[in-house]
């Protein structure tokens, strides 16, 4: 659905090229998690996923559409929420009917019952709002839009405790088959449960990009034992936790963050892994 | 939910649901949540809970009715009761379990009193 093909982009910085032949093909029915060290290009992937930047050369189509064209039909079917932004100095009532008529599938049942969950009131200013109610406010708004791409940049930052969990509950209400997420983060733990799919990206490459359902049947996140040759191993509470090829009918939790730091460790050893048929 | 365990989250959802047929509060031939209902309660990905619900269709323990949903199976306890048994056994966890009573010298005799005492708890 959403495609990337051969991506070439770079800053105007001498020898800062973030991405060089760069492909990856997204899927309906998928919640990816993005991730990636600070400066591998996650913000910037995003932004050329939504048309917000040209590339050097390669494209990025919705639905066959150059999403660079910013035609109406993309546009009134993708919606991004970007780490920062400003809302206007207008009711809540006053910005959805000047937006909302933009997105032919918007829902207002959905994005009250939205601000319901982030318990957040229905009749108020924008203005009055703190950062942290302004995302709950454009989050619930993106959702109800029911764009067929929905993409966030960095969800949960600014969100405090019980409202992570919230978020957690909206994207399981608001996802369907037809709709394709993509959150980027740092902060895994908050979101992991919520992601079937796990995109992993260092300096123009991408280094995994699978289901968590294929990254269970390939590798085991537990105690290390005798005889494991680990992949990754890390001290913790409970001893040495490790990520070690899975045997056969071993399937544990996948944990993002020891999937994360094992494939920046170990890019080849991993792709090896991943190349090979299930 | 929070996931402890290191068990596969769908395996995971799996037992929940499985607890809550031993304990009744979900009873035979009762309808289960949806998944897209479930993956909201539980803040996890619909996928995830999808899966577990074909684990536990395969299994036996939940049948589908076409457009209805999905509905706890006559004999659903004793395969989740026999399930776990065989996880106790097989898996290591029951001798895993002695060793460590071994390990602090508990003897058959005492092992029977402190299980005797519990059940009648």
């Amino acid at each position: 659905m959403l495609q990337i093909k051969d991506l070439k982009f770079s800053y105007l910085k001498p020898n800062r090229e973030l991405f060089n032949d760069f492909s990856l093909d997204l899927l309906p029915g998928n919640v990816y998690g993005l991730l990636g060290k600070n400066g591998a290009g996650k913000s910037t992937l995003i932004y050329l996923m939504t048309g917000l930047l040209t590339p050097v050369s390669g494209q990025v189509t919705l639905d066959g559409n150059d999403v660079r064209r910013r035609l109406p039909i993309t546009l009134s079917d993708m919606f991004l929420v970007p780490e920062e932004f400003d809302l206007p100095h207008i009711s809540l009532n006053k910005f959805i009917s000047i937006n909302a008529p933009f997105y032919p599938r918007f829902s207002m049942d959905d994005m009250n019952r939205y601000l319901d969950i982030f318990e957040i009131e229905h009749n108020i200013k924008l203005q009055s709002l703190s950062m942290g109610q302004k995302k709950k406010v454009f989050m619930s708004f993106a959702l109800a839009t029911n764009t067929q791409v929905l993409i966030m940049d960095e969800p949960t930052n600014g969100l405090d405790i019980p409202s992570k969990s919230q978020f957690r509950k909206i994207i399981a209400m608001g996802m369907n088959d037809e709709k394709l997420m993509l959150f980027s983060t740092h902060q895994v733990r908050d979101i992991e449960a919520i992601l079937d799919h796990v995109t992993i990206i260092d300096q123009s490459r991408v280094l995994l990009n699978t289901s968590i359902a294929d990254v269970s049947s390939r590798l085991a996140f537990r105690q290390l034992r005798d005889g494991d040759r680990p992949l990754l191993v890390q001290q913790g509470p409970m001893g040495s936790m490790a990520v070690v090829p899975a045997s056969p009918n071993e399937e544990t939790q996948v944990d993002l963050e020891m999937l994360f730091n094992a494939t920046l460790q170990q890019p080849q050893a991993i792709k090896e892994l991943f190349s090979k048929n299930s | 939910m929070n996931f402890k365990d290191n068990k596969a989250i769908y395996l995971q959802i799996a037992d929940r649901i499985g607890n809550d047929i031993l304990n009744c509060h979900l009873p035979v031939d009762g309808k289960i949540p949806s998944v897209r209902e479930m993956a909201a309660m539980i803040e996890v990905n619909a996928n995830t809970v999808a899966r577990t619900y074909e684990y536990l269709q395969q299994s036996g323990i939940i049948y589908t009715k076409r457009g209805l949903g999905y509905f706890v199976s006559p004999d659903a306890h004793d395969i989740i009761v026999s399930q776990r048994k065989q996880l106790l056994t097989e898996h290591g966890e029951m001798d895993y379990f002695l060793s460590q009573l071994k390990a602090v010298g508990i003897t058959p005799d005492e092992l029977k009193q402190i299980y005797s005492e519990f059940l009648n708890k």
